[in-house]
């Protein structure tokens, strides 16, 4: 308990440091550049007050509950007792052997990305701006499917130890086809899912199940193959999102047609 | 006393219902670690108290910081930015496009961890020298440089809005440039640098840098607050990747 109080003190100093340069910005712009008075001073303290301390204690939430947890549950579902499953020997660098590896990292993807506020905010525009035509839950599903894809495709690469960037050019390309057919409108929307689905509860996690995974399937190395998670599930909502536009597209011309 | 009372009365109320919503942001994820511990895995979670006095401070934290962000930083930035394009000055509504990039970023939760992460695996994997000194440096200097090229990419992404420029071939041009930029990267930083445009674009940069997109196209006539506002985020993923690949190559050489 006394150890967690002065990790809070010290996470504490350190998130009043970080949120400084904000404050110095907007009092910068607010009384040189401007030239006026903060509005509501008061409201502006408390906010301000409550930013920092909902950041200490997320951090140090972060430190003892998420990290520990993808890591444990990448070294429970990586142990060779769990993976044999009775049988007398396993060969822990087939990739085949992994499944639930796969599965845990699809549906973790799905439900932290449902799950984020700020693509429900996006959602809600681009049913705006489509008339229609685009469904909030359409749009979620959409992307919460291309980040569960892109993380267990993620795992699967970090399994098999393939080079990352092969898997990201593969995406790239694969995007840049996709722009030159997909709806003009949609195209700043698909950009933007990408980083918008990756949020504060999800890379933690994620990046630890990367890490522990690394650290457990021999031949890996953390350094190397731990990272590049989030890379994939900023990735493949963009493919998914244009998908789903080109999509709406064709379905809505067949219907005049008819 | 009487409007003091009623305005912590009112507080009260708002932190619960953003404690709510923290909870149920969290629910999905929990159901899911709670199904794969009973049905797949069925051993005993080490460090339960733990996790779980960690979850509660992560569900308060959320709330309280969600909370903060609505009184203070949101009607702060949506002010700016309306404030600084009727101003008129382009070079300042850039300098702030910048900065606000920068400082966001350096201040991003998120980003804080991956980049402890990271500089604790590069010790293990014998790559940076186990010294503290070493380590922090190492640390920070990650952050600056994802923040630094954050603030550049807002600063591009505001000039496109005020210049009209089509986002696509923009968007295309950056993936190639990350395309080139990865055959020259150690292999060591290519994970984190690519990890690095996914991870600086939450909680805090969003919603400030989506209310300064939307501000500028609503003001500027011409431009269509819905498609222009969007794209901003777009750079914010992107620059970063870059960046942090320049950083590897100069620290790892």
């Amino acid at each position: 308990m006394l150890e967690m109080i002065t990790e809070f003190i010290q996470t504490l100093l350190l998130t009043c440091r970080d949120v400084i340069p904000i404050v110095f910005l907007f009092g910068f712009f607010q009384i040189i550049v401007l030239r006026t008075s903060l509005p509501n001073p008061k409201r502006l303290a408390f906010g301000l007050t409550y930013v920092v301390l909902g950041l200490t204690l997320f951090l140090v939430g972060l430190e003892n509950a998420l990290f520990p947890l993808g890591k444990i549950m990448a070294s429970q579902l990586t142990d060779p007792d769990f993976l044999s499953r009775g049988k007398e020997t396993v060969d822990l660098t087939d990739w085949a052997i992994y499944g639930w590896i796969y599965v845990f990292a699809a549906t973790i993807g799905f439900a932290t990305t449902v799950a984020e506020p700020s693509l429900i905010a996006v959602a809600y525009k681009a049913n705006e701006v489509s008339a229609g035509s685009i469904s909030k839950w359409g749009l979620r599903l959409t992307v919460a499917v291309g980040v569960a894809f892109g993380i267990s495709l993620g795992t699967y690469r970090i399994i098999s130890g393939t080079p990352l960037y092969f898997y990201i050019m593969v995406g790239y390309i694969i995007v840049i086809i996709q722009t030159f057919f997909a709806p003009k409108t949609i195209i700043p929307l698909a950009y933007d899912s990408g980083g918008v689905t990756t949020s504060t509860v999800t890379v933690p996690i994620v990046t630890a199940l990367g890490l522990g995974l690394a650290n457990s399937v021999p031949g890996r190395n953390p350094a190397i193959d731990g990272f590049g998670l989030i890379a994939f599930a900023s990735l493949f909502p963009i493919i998914t999102v244009l998908g789903y536009a080109q999509y709406i597209q064709w379905a809505a011309t067949r219907a005049k047609k008819k | 006393m009487v409007p003091l009372n009623s305005m912590l009365q009112k507080l009260f109320k708002q932190i619960g219902l953003k404690l709510w919503t923290a909870s149920t942001d969290l629910a999905p994820i929990i159901f899911v670690i709670v199904f794969f511990q009973a049905v797949v895995i069925r051993q005993p979670l080490p460090q339960i108290a733990e996790i779980l006095v960690g979850l509660v401070l992560v569900i308060l934290g959320l709330a309280l910081f969600v909370e903060g962000l609505e009184i203070a930083l949101f009607p702060l930035g949506e002010n700016m930015a309306q404030a600084l394009s009727q101003k008129g000055s382009i070079v300042w509504l850039l300098l702030f496009a910048f900065l606000l990039g920068f400082s966001t970023t350096v201040a991003e939760p998120a980003l804080i961890a991956v980049a402890n992460k990271a500089a604790d695996i590069a010790v293990r994997g014998g790559l940076l020298e186990n010294d503290p000194k070493v380590v922090s440096s190492y640390a920070t200097g990650l952050r600056l440089s994802v923040a630094f090229s954050v603030g550049f990419a807002i600063l591009i992404g505001v000039l496109r809005i005020l210049l009209g420029w089509p986002i696509h071939f923009m968007i295309i041009g950056g993936y190639v440039l990350v395309m080139v930029i990865t055959l020259f990267a150690p292999k060591e930083i290519i994970g984190i640098a690519y990890d690095a445009g996914g991870v600086t674009t939450s909680t805090i940069t969003v919603p400030l840098v989506t209310a300064l997109g939307v501000g500028l196209a609503t003001v500027i006539r011409g431009r269509n607050p819905m498609l222009d506002g969007f794209g901003l985020i777009a750079f914010a993923s992107l620059l970063p990747m870059i960046f942090v690949m320049g950083y590897g190559i100069i620290w790892f050489g």
